[in-house]
């Protein structure tokens, strides 16, 4: 074996070592590197993308109010079966029976967060909310009713999905 | 016949067996590998898989073509996007639609942005293999860029079914083109430290080189495709060879090494980190404006007959077949997944090497367990 | 009594005169041994708990990382909670182990490295026993550990163990003979191999300064080869955690598991020591010949803090080289032991000795 070839290789592996051990150390002594966050301490300081899919929220304004009439397409659409509309017939002032919507029961434990039922809604009344510390302790608890109790319709819904499809 | 039985395994009862897996550091997920060892020496492997089968295409029969999508992010939860673009594209070519420029666009540079960010994974993991544990932090540390793209233009920073068919949910984020921006130049920089920690390393090309041959034509006689079978010189490039979305109209080269061993297989897929740096800057200032989506009707039904097409994921070749009777359902839907055909070479490529290198191989072909149950 | 912090000696004598003044020599032996034990046992406690986490620490700041920062200030308290974690955790009954020697492992292990920090001067005056025969001693009892480590793999009956406990064997086997010829170089220079004599004789400059090139080279070697000795990456094939989950300790749980993680670092430590003590002048001051302002200002740093911090600074070396490399296979191990190292070390060692013979250092 020729001496000079083993001492080459043995000053090339020494310098190829010596090259990742420069990237290392390089990082070791700079703590202004660092990308770890202190995630519960930060909560305030965290910036959450705008459109985060946290959990499927329905948008209740000042009065309580929502704009779901409980057509139940989300629920059509969901391919994991994670929503479930109760509706009730009533009938109103007019004398004419209507639709409205009891309960948008909605099953976080199912959701794979496709989005479709938020896509397909006609009236916009589902969004993403942006809430992500999901854990409990009992999966009882992922089962959320989206319309907050003594919430009703808004009235003015008809006119919100005329300017919509306008 | 002979050909086709010479992989076949004789098992003996006094084989000193081993089972790697299901819960295993280096199988990436629940795979489990039936060794067995002559002291260090591996004589055989038997690949077991079906721990994490969900029955994908099965559900695929009982959901609208919207839905579809959605399940098929969960097979390479790295390459979701890709996987996506398969079904949105075979529904679409089978309705002949055609999109807008722009989405074609948008979907080329997302599916770069994807390959990257899990070649990324894929190097952090493969450094982990090999036991050099930092690797993994620098991947994850440089994915994140990418990660926050995502999770700005569409909430969700893994699986994202941010296609459907006729185009895309919604339009992308206004920083979009800029962040991407950014990311080229940092990922530029910080690339050539990827070489420095690994590529370069003496004892990470010990390792390597000449290790898990694997020849051309097993490479095609097995199907295996993406960077594993360019690695050992299979022109198998979907995005050169059958141009789908923009890919036609970027100017990109092909990775090819004709040794096909694992650093041919390492470098391969270092390349396509460059490469798909090059396609996103061709792309990223040139993307027309116009719509997101093309309308289409809320209830899709193909006509009925077949329809196939295939995508390149970060992994290989992924194929989409879906076969239509007129209704909102397909009748049957078939994916041929690239971590399958992946997988099984590995009794050819580490058996009679050692040990660790099985674990050197078996992440060079950078497998992902559900993409291969499904 | 005189208690000072430069030298250790007149208070150890103190220490013997009182115990011997007021109780019979052997009473006094007993008393000292058992003063010595628990001194070292509380070392040992504190020196490996603070390893582990100093271990967290610069490997996080290598992985650009915070590490440990929850419990206590700066997480200082959080490898303690672990130890309490571990000690609490349930001993886990492998049904068809060996009983006898699957308990007996750690134990042995966890010996072997106590006994070679009996040897270790901290400061002037501050050691157990200072042999004559001090490196040889090192040597000795520094490969006992691999006994240990044999014991738990072959006796926890599980394949993964088996195969990380040969795999060590045939390790510690091999690089033991470059440790040991590393060190021999320095033997060559100073004459000795009574650890406060090699101590002594590096008071006008160290031996890795004094013996230029070869004492680098065998600097260099014994890193490599301590690193591979101890286990640890990019050498750490017994517990190759890709490959085989965690080797010979796979089967071990709570405090017999602590016991084998203590050892390793307590290894790592008492391997950095030698290192210090050897090459780099163990307690004696950084000395300039000719500049007496600053030599004088280095003698006020105490010994036991100069020895401390060339320790501290060849550990972070090795914890540098474990976070940096890939792991090399094992036939590749021993390939660069016996086709790299072993024939450098000889050649090097030829080469010592013709230079002491011709008197080419710095005396
Ligand atoms: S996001 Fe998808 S899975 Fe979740 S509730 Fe809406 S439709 Fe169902
Ligand atoms: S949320 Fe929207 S889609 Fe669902 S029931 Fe209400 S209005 Fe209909």
């Amino acid at each position: 074996m020729n001496i000079f070839k083993y001492f080459g290789e043995v000053f090339g592996a020494i310098r190829s070592l010596w090259a990742g051990m420069r990237v290392t150390g390089y990082y070791s002594i700079r703590p202004g590197k660092v990308v770890t966050q202190k995630y519960p301490e930060n909560r305030k300081k965290l910036i959450i993308a705008e459109r985060f899919k946290g959990e499927v929220i329905m948008t209740h304004d000042a009065n309580n109010q929502h704009s779901c009439n409980g057509c139940g397409i989300c629920e059509m659409n969901c391919p994991n079966g994670s929503i479930e509309i109760i509706s009730n017939k009533i009938t109103n002032a007019e004398g004419k029976s209507e639709r409205v919507i009891d309960k948008h029961i909605y099953h976080l434990s199912m959701c794979t967060f496709c989005s479709l039922c938020i896509k397909t809604c006609p009236s916009n009344s589902i969004t993403w909310g942006h809430d992500f510390e999901h854990a409990v302790f009992d999966r009882n608890k992922l089962t959320k009713v989206l319309n907050q109790p003594g919430s009703s319709i808004r009235k003015e819904i008809k006119e919100v999905k005329e300017t919509k499809e306008a | 016949m002979e050909e086709i039985f010479q992989d076949i395994i004789i098992k003996k009862s006094d084989d000193y067996i081993i089972n790697m897996g299901p819960q295993h550091p280096s199988t990436h997920g629940v795979l489990r590998f039936e060794l067995c060892l002559l002291g260090e020496t591996v004589k055989y492997i038997i690949p077991h898989c079906g721990y994490i089968h969900r029955g994908i295409e099965k559900m695929c029969e009982k959901n609208t073509y919207q839905q579809i999508i959605h399940l098929t992010d969960r097979f390479d939860y790295l390459s979701a996007h890709m996987n996506n673009e398969a079904v949105c594209l075979a529904v679409e070519n089978a309705l002949e639609v055609e999109v807008p420029e722009r989405v074609k666009y948008i979907r080329t540079i997302l599916a770069e942005l994807n390959r990257i960010a899990s070649h990324q994974l894929w190097w952090c993991a493969f450094g982990m293999d090999l036991g050099a544990l930092t690797t993994f932090f620098y991947g994850l540390r440089d994915r994140e860029p990418i990660l926050d793209i995502f999770e700005e233009s569409f909430g969700s920073r893994l699986l994202h079914s941010f296609n459907c068919p006729g185009g895309l949910m919604h339009d992308v984020h206004p920083n979009f083109q800029k962040k991407i921006k950014d990311f080229i130049k940092y990922f530029r920089k910080i690339l050539p430290e990827y070489d420095q920690l690994l590529t370069g390393n003496i004892i990470f090309q010990q390792r390597s080189i000449g290790m898990g041959i694997l020849s051309k034509e097993d490479a095609i006689s097995y199907g295996v495709t993406g960077p594993s079978g360019r690695g050992s010189g299979f022109k198998c490039d979907v995005r050169k060879h059958h141009p789908y979305s923009a890919y036609s109209k970027v100017d990109f080269k092909e990775i090819l090494y004709t040794e096909g061993d694992t650093f041919a297989r390492y470098k391969a897929r270092i390349d396509e980190m460059w490469e798909s740096l090059n396609i996103l800057e061709q792309l990223v200032d040139n993307m027309p404006a116009g719509d997101y989506t093309v309308k289409m009707k809320p209830i899709i039904k193909l006509p009925a007959g077949d329809y196939f097409q295939r995508v390149e994921t970060a992994r290989g070749e992924l194929g989409c077949y879906i076969v239509s009777d007129g209704n909102k359902n397909p009748l049957r839907v078939k994916f041929r997944t690239p971590n399958f055909s992946n997988l099984f070479i590995i009794n050819k490529l580490a058996s009679g090497n050692k040990i660790a290198d099985l674990v050197a191989i078996s992440g060079s072909l950078d497998l992902v367990i559900p993409d291969i149950d499904r | 009594m005189d208690f000072n912090i430069y030298d250790f000696t007149s208070f150890t004598t103190w220490v013997h005169n009182a115990l011997t003044s007021s109780m019979s020599p052997g009473w006094a032996m007993f008393v000292e041994l058992a003063i010595v034990g628990v001194v070292f046992i509380a070392f040992y406690a504190v020196i490996g708990l603070y390893l582990v986490y100093a271990e967290r620490k610069v490997c996080a700041l290598i992985q650009n990382r915070k590490g440990p920062n929850r419990v206590g200030p700066f997480g200082l308290l959080q490898t303690i909670a672990d130890l309490f974690k571990l000690l609490m955790k349930e001993l886990i009954y492998i049904k068809n182990a060996d009983k006898f020697l699957f308990n007996l492992a750690p134990f042995i292990v966890i010996i072997a490295s106590f006994m070679a920090i009996a040897a270790l001067p901290f400061a002037k005056g501050l050691h157990a026993i200072d042999l004559n025969i001090g490196i040889f001693y090192l040597f000795a009892v520094s490969s006992l550990g691999v006994i240990g480590i044999l014991l738990a793999g072959w006796s926890s009956n599980s394949k993964y163990s088996l195969i990380g406990a040969i795999r060590s064997g045939a390790q510690v086997v091999s690089y033991e003979l470059s440790v040991g010829l590393a060190l021999l170089s320095i033997v060559i220079f100073s004459g000795s191999m009574q650890l406060s004599t090699i101590v002594e004789s590096q008071a006008n400059g160290w031996w890795i300064i004094k013996g230029h090139i070869p004492a680098i080279i065998s600097f260099l070697i014994f890193l490599v080869a301590s690193t591979a000795e101890t286990n640890r990456g990019p050498f750490d094939l017994a517990e190759a955690e890709s490959e085989l989950t965690a080797g010979f300790h796979t089967e071990y749980s709570g405090i017999k598991f602590a016991f084998f993680f203590l050892a390793e670092y307590m290894n790592m430590f008492i391997v950095a020591a030698i290192a210090a003590t050897v090459f780099l002048g163990g307690w004696m001051p950084f000395h300039i010949p000719g500049l007496d302002g600053m030599n004088h200002v280095m003698d006020y740093i105490p010994p036991f803090v100069w020895f401390m911090g060339k320790t501290a600074f060849i550990i972070f070396i090795m914890m540098w080289f474990k976070w940096t490399f890939p792991r090399l296979r094992i036939d590749q191990l021993l390939k660069l032991e016996w086709k790299y190292l072993l024939p450098l070390n000889l050649m090097n060692i030829v080469l010592i000795a013709f230079i002491v013979l011709m008197g080419w250092y710095i005396k």
